[in-house]
């Protein structure tokens, strides 16, 4: 069952053989978010990306839930930092050229 | 074609067991993984080599056929050639379920010896996403004033894509469902567009304000006046003060570079003088000049 955005979060477990626990796992976490509609829980699909990404670090790399969350905030903080001296190149480029 | 030694890749020996291989593609992977390593082609080149090994290796027939052979894999590719027509079989049983990064591409020694993709055989049927594609636009400097559209071909497919104005040099967007097709019905991947935009020889941009050089005579310097300048939206006219300084500058306000999708917002425009001094000045123009540097 999908509604607009939204896929169940059954048919993802089912499609990637995991267990539902897993997803409310990280939910509980706060590493992702649901929403449920007639008892059915949904994420959104624009976090599937980053569901997919934590099932490949929790069962291909074998990282805990813990190292998970530790990753996750370090990741963003590199993906800020590359963004950062994306704008300064830009800067002296401006001052360079 | 080289030869590509899969345990050295993994930092294992001949006999290392299925444990030993899934421990060290493991220790590697947290090493190398794309999601470990935003933005790193080499990271990403790594995981490749490493993957493949894991793909040969933690498949028991695979490896098989990879040990016998080793070094002489062209001639394995004519034997099992012979083999197939014989078995009617190409499939490789007996596939461990990986959920490896999807999309990752293989060696041609590889596709030499295993032939096709890495996911022929598999005996589960599991949906991957597409591989997400990442490519680079070059823009020029009036290209990215205006919104517009343009059209790519990415892998044989053509994509029209609309850019919004005022986007930024090394900025990234996404375009989903463009990337590589989905696997056993998965979604398709992403496209990652990355935009480069070349230097403009008469404007400069920071951010969302642009700045350009304006040559001013002598006299309008002095005296003040009236000049028409350029900018990337037609030509302005602008008031210049009496008395104005070499290198002065001035701010048109909300005539600079589009706010990247803030429809009807700008940057400012700066614009520096440069008091051209006149040059092959007659007689009489040069007395001048002697009778006013005496007052």
């Amino acid at each position: 069952m999908q509604t607009g955005n939204l896929i169940a979060v059954n048919e993802f477990c089912k499609s990637y053989k995991i267990e539902i626990s897993f997803i409310s796992t990280l939910q509980k976490a706060g590493l992702i978010e649901f929403t449920t509609i007639e008892e059915t829980i949904f994420v959104d699909a624009g976090q599937l990306p980053q569901l997919e990404k934590i099932v490949r670090f929790y069962y291909d790399m074998d990282i805990n839930l813990e190292g998970i969350e530790t990753i996750t905030y370090l990741l963003q903080r590199i993906i800020n930092l590359q963004n950062e001296v994306e704008t300064l190149k830009n800067k002296l480029r401006f001052y360079e050229g | 074609m080289t030869f590509i030694d899969y345990y050295k890749i993994l930092g294992i020996d001949k006999k290392a067991t299925i444990s030993d291989i899934k421990k060290a593609y493991r220790k590697l992977a947290r090493k190398y993984h794309p999601d470990l390593n935003p933005n790193d082609a080499d990271a990403k080149k790594n995981f490749q080599q490493i993957n493949e090994a894991n793909e040969v290796l933690s498949d028991p027939e695979k490896r098989k056929k990879y040990d016998k052979y080793g070094k002489d894999w062209e001639h394995a590719e004519q034997f099992e050639n012979a083999k197939q027509h014989q078995e009617q079989s190409s499939d490789f049983g007996g596939y461990k379920y990986s959920r490896a990064q999807s999309g990752t591409d293989f060696s041609d020694f590889f596709e030499s010896m295993f032939g096709g993709s890495a996911n022929a055989g598999r005996s589960r049927q599991v949906k991957f996403r597409g591989e997400d594609y990442n490519a680079q636009l070059q823009l020029n400097l009036t290209d990215a004033y205006r919104t517009h559209t343009q059209t790519l071909t990415v892998n044989g497919r053509n994509i029209r894509i609309t850019i919004p104005a005022g986007i930024e040099n090394g900025q990234t967007i996404k375009i989903a469902g463009h990337g590589g097709p989905g696997i056993n019905g998965g979604p398709n991947g992403d496209l990652y567009l990355t935009f480069s935009i070349a230097d403009h020889p008469g404007f400069k941009r920071l951010g969302n304000d642009l700045y350009t050089q304006a040559d001013l005579e002598l006299y309008t310097a002095v005296l003040g006046g009236e000049i028409t300048l350029k900018t990337l939206n037609g030509k302005v006219r602008l008031k210049v003060k009496p008395e104005t300084q070499n290198g002065g500058r001035v701010k048109l306000k909300g005539k600079g570079f589009p706010v990247y999708k803030k429809d009807g917002q700008f940057g400012d425009l700066y614009i520096t003088y440069t008091v051209k001094i006149p040059t092959s000045l007659t007689e009489k123009q040069k007395e001048l000049f002697i009778e006013l540097s005496k007052l």
